[in-house]
């Protein structure tokens, strides 16, 4: 596996994480990962534990910030939020991920016409 | 780019909270397991099934544990904090080994920050006065005959202030202050302290201002003005305890009152840069008016005006010297004079720069040999540790990563080497800083200062690169496999492994050689300089200075002398006793000196250098009579003056005849030569040929009187008798040690001896490490050669022959290291031609003494290890290990 694969799906990964935290608001890793999976019909998390890796780069470049806390059923836990500046991160992370995906369909159409020719 | 910075500096910090987030990765882990598994739960699963997929779910433990901290700290730091740890571990398991290495590392590391930071404070620091560079020295361009030659006079120093243009302005100081020419009255016991004269302006020349008070005003340096002392600040300390309200104080100078005036700051040191080895303990102001008919006795320091060069002042001083009226009452005094102008700082520490240069280059050599060992060391260690080194290999260490380890371990062992260092140079230097009797101008001003440090980081830095780049890039052409393979104890490398130890162990004992000759042609040198035949005896005499209270009259102080002369003849234990105004290699004031009824041309004569004596005086010293007879006390003030000269000067006076009855000039008087007595060595050990003459003190002007004594006791035994006979005679004689004066001799050495000492030391290091490296290698193939010398005594070999092939290779190493180490010190020698007396670069002894030298080493080096093969046990080196 390339590191520039591993950068991508890496950055990709940084990125479900800030949109989860931003609809659902605080969650733990667990309830992060499961969202993810969930949403992703388990094509992205091989391992439940790699989003911790994810969640202490989000926190260290201040986008996401972490507090001990309670669960639902009584379990203990550190809850996640996004913050204002990981908000702003993650809307022009969206204008990035749009346009680039676009662009990619078109070009990929574009490629299956040429075969075609 | 905020993000950027912040993540950095909170991965930086992490490196160093590894543990905190361990654990709250590990709390964190823990509480996501738990999650799952209650949701699993309550999916039905049994409690055991649901912990099963919940730990499969999360991934390795281990794992994201791992990724985790590569995400959150800066991996490639903790990586080097794990290879210091794991260095740390492996010299600590071999002790005796990293001892020896930072034993050997600090020494070489120490010296050479101790000699940087002498060489920093004698050549490369700037003077510590203000703007140091616009200082400059002048003096006559031709100094034949010592100071005297060398100086002004009041006039000339006075018509050249008024006519240059190159200096902002122009100071001097009197050049024959003598060492406790002064004594401190009103404190009990008189104390002899040295008072240096200067004039009015030197310390606003040198921009050196009080700490307390003010410098001297114009009133303090007219005739009949105030008289008015400077404190220097040591002097100050001790004698004044510091006495913040010292300035306006009144202190009994030679009888006389004197009003303090200021203190000047610690820094200024006058005798570390003028007269190197001389403490000065005050100053008095020149007073012009009392020292126009002295004569030449101004030593010139001027400051350049801004944007003139050294080169344009030297111009003009050279226009303007023949101008100069030695003294303005008289106009054929004009046209004696020429001057040249240099750098004060090249003036003060030019002519050491190549003996400093040379010392420098020999320590470099030293921490060469020093690199070249500890590589040694080194790379025979990492033979030794193939097998660990291919074991981690094996378990996934890549090469640069194994290399690393090794650098690192290196570097530690630097740092260490560079801690003992710096401890071992500070002891060095403060006690070389503190060495009075050595006369090198600045040297009480070395300190490991800033530059040092960071010359120590320096070269501890190069060293770990000499010492640890080889056994990393040896290790990269090791096949790793192959050792943990091989059967024998880590023996992988083999031959072209010895061979690359060998060729360490020749390069060592080639710089060793170079090392040792240098060291050899100083050493020789040096003796031959002790073994100078100086016309005089010095062993067994010892002088002391007296206060002579004459009040200007000859008969009264001719008198005074005799007495004295015979108080102190008839204490027990005195041979002889005379007295002087000058010791040689002390003082050196010259007078002109002429044979009556001859023309000579201008400046065809030099000066000779004037003592003026009683009778026994030259008995006392051991200066020997060649003809004619000594001074009697029948030579007294009213009698026919008379003179004693040198066998130099009697022989360009008078060539072809008999000097004694001659007719000779001295300060326009006619004097009759009595008798020739031998040459004495008068300014240096080396140099020799001078002008002298010895005139009675009856009959001449002294200023000042020095006791000499010859005694079979020691100094210190005599002194008590001696001091309570002045004492009686004259109560206001101060407490002045009695001084052997041999210690004239020793101080005018001490620059030489000084060198050598520090050379040789830097040599007999190298030898020591030589023979170290070549013990190493020698036991190594021991090691090694076991089985086959086993093999060989099984077979017939005998002990003595086993023997004979140890010494036969040790000495084919010292055979190759000593050729190249002979001839690159042969050209090498060229360099300190200048530094040697009496003896070539070429000297076979010096040469001959290191080789013989550096094969015993060697020997003695290779004795154990072919003690040890010789002892091999042929029945135990072949059963299998």
């Amino acid at each position: 596996m390339g590191e520039s694969k591993l950068d991508l799906i890496q950055g990709t990964l940084d990125i479900m994480v800030l949109q989860t935290l931003a609809v659902m608001g605080p969650r733990h890793g667990y309830g992060i990962a499961r969202r993810i999976e969930e949403i992703s019909g388990n094509q992205v998390l091989l391992n439940q534990g790699t989003i911790y890796a994810s969640l202490i780069r989000l926190q260290q470049r201040g986008w996401i910030s972490s507090e001990w806390g309670t669960s639902d059923n009584n379990r203990k836990a550190k809850f996640y939020s996004i913050t204002k500046r990981g908000l702003k991160q993650l809307a022009e992370e969206t204008a990035y991920w749009t346009r680039l995906s676009s662009v990619m369909e078109r070009m990929l159409a574009m490629e299956a016409e040429g075969g075609r020719a | 780019m905020i993000g950027h910075l912040q993540r950095l500096l909170e991965r930086a910090r992490a490196v160093f909270r590894g543990g905190t987030y361990d654990r709250e990765f590990d709390a964190e882990a823990e509480s996501h397991i738990q999650l799952a598994i209650d949701e699993n739960m309550r999916r039905g699963l049994s409690e055991e099934e649901a912990r099963r997929d919940a730990l499969i779910r999360f991934g390795g433990l281990l794992r994201s544990r791992e990724q985790h901290r590569d995400a959150r700290s800066l991996p490639f730091i903790e990586v080097a904090i794990q290879d210091l740890r794991y260095a740390v571990r492996m010299l600590r398991r071999e002790r005796a080994f990293s001892f020896v290495a930072v034993i050997i590392l600090g020494l070489g590391i120490g010296a050479n920050a101790a000699v940087f930071s002498i060489v920093n404070a004698i050549l490369l620091q700037p003077l510590p006065f203000e703007n140091p560079r616009e200082l400059v020295w002048i003096e006559q361009a031709k100094a034949t005959s010592g100071l005297s030659s060398a100086t002004y006079s009041v006039d000339a120093y006075e018509g050249f202030r008024a006519r240059n243009r190159s200096f902002q302005d122009v100071t001097a100081y009197y050049a024959f202050s003598s060492p406790e020419n002064s004594r401190l009255g009103g404190i009990g016991s008189p104390q002899p302290i040295t008072a240096m004269s200067v004039l009015g302006n030197f310390f606003q020349v040198l921009g050196v201002e009080p700490v307390l008070g003010r410098a001297f005003n114009a009133d303090e340096t007219r005739r009949g003005g105030r008289a008015a002392v400077l404190l220097a600040y040591p002097f100050w300390q001790q004698q004044f305890a510091s006495d913040p309200r010292i300035v306006g104080r009144v202190i009994d100078l030679d009888g006389r009152p004197v009003t303090v005036v200021g203190v000047l700051p610690a820094r200024f040191d006058f005798g570390a840069v003028f007269s190197p080895g001389r403490r000065v303990d005050a100053f008095v102001p020149v007073i012009p008016d009392e020292m126009r008919n002295w004569g030449n006795t101004l030593s010139l320091v001027a400051r350049l005006r801004n944007g003139v060069s050294i080169e344009r002042a030297d111009v003009e001083a050279r226009a303007i010297a023949p101008e100069l009226y030695f003294n303005v009452k008289y106009t054929d005094s004009k046209g004696s004079y020429t001057a040249r102008v240099i750098g004060l700082k090249e003036h003060v520490s030019g002519q050491l720069r190549r003996s400093l240069v040379v010392l420098w280059c020999a320590v470099g050599f030293t921490l060469l040999i020093v690199c070249v060992n500890l590589a040694n060391l080194l790379i025979a260690r990492t033979g030794a540790r193939a097998k660990e080194l291919a074991m981690r290999a094996a378990l996934g260490a890549g090469r640069g990563r194994l290399a690393r380890q090794l650098l690192t371990e290196s570097a530690l062992l630097s740092v260490m080497g560079a801690i003992v260092g710096v401890g071992v140079a500070s002891g060095v230097v403060r006690y070389l800083a503190h060495q009075g009797s050595v006369t090198l101008p600045l040297l009480n001003a070395a300190r490991l200062n800033g530059a040092a440090l960071a010359w120590t980081l320096l070269i501890a830095a190069a060293s770990c690169a000499a010492f640890g780049l080889g056994p990393a890039m040896k290790l990269s052409a090791t096949d790793l496999q192959s050792a943990l393979k091989d059967e024998s104890h880590g023996a992988s490398a083999g031959r072209s492994h010895h061979r690359l130890r060998s060729a360490l162990v020749v390069s060592e004992i080639a710089l060793a050689c170079v090392l040792l000759v240098g060291a050899g042609l100083l050493l020789r040198s040096f003796l031959r300089v002790l073994d100078v035949d100086l016309g005089f005896r010095p062993a067994g005499v010892a002088a002391i200075k007296i206060d002579v209270d004459d009040g200007g009259r000859a008969e009264r102080r001719a008198a005074i002398f005799q007495e004295t002369l015979q108080r102190i003849r008839s204490i027990p234990g005195i041979e002889s006793a005379g007295i002087t105004d000058n010791l040689p290699l002390e003082g050196n004031r010259s007078w002109g000196l002429q044979a009556k009824g001859k023309q000579y041309r201008d400046n065809e004569l030099p000066g000779a250098f004037v003592y003026m004596i009683t009778p026994d005086y030259l008995e006392t010293m051991g200066v020997r009579l060649r003809s004619g007879r000594f001074f009697s006390w029948g030579d007294g003030p009213a009698s026919q003056a008379v003179v004693l000269v040198n066998e130099t000067a009697a022989r360009y006076l008078w060539p072809g005849v008999d000097p004694v009855g001659q007719i000779a000039v001295i300060n326009n008087r006619d004097t009759r030569v009595i008798g020739v007595v031998s040459d004495i060595h008068e300014t240096s050990l080396e140099k020799t040929g001078a002008w002298q003459m010895y005139l009675p003190a009856a009959q001449a002007g002294p200023v000042g009187a020095i006791l000499t004594i010859r005694s079979p006791l020691p100094a210190s035994a005599i002194a008590p008798g001696i001091m309570s006979a002045l004492r009686s005679l004259n109560p206001r004689q101060p407490a002045t040690q009695l001084r052997p004066v041999e210690l004239s001799v020793d101080h005018a050495v001490s620059p030489r001896r000084f060198f050598v000492v520090l050379v040789a030391s830097f040599a007999a290091f190298g030898l020591l490490l030589a023979s170290l490296g070549v013990y190493g290698v020698i036991s190594y193939s021991v090691a090694q050669r076991t089985q086959e010398i086993g093999i060989r005594m099984a077979l017939g070999a005998s002990a003595s022959r086993v023997q004979r092939a140890i010494v036969w290779q040790t000495m084919r190493l010292v055979i190759v290291g000593v050729a190249i180490g002979a001839a690159a010190a042969a050209v090498l020698s060229r360099l300190i031609a200048s530094m040697l007396f009496e003896t070539a670069p070429t000297d076979a002894a010096a040469f001959i003494v290191t080789v013989t030298l550096l094969a015993c080493a060697a020997l003695a080096a290779a004795a154990l290890p072919a003690y040890r093969a010789a002892h091999v046990d042929p029945m135990r080196a072949l059963r299998p290990m």
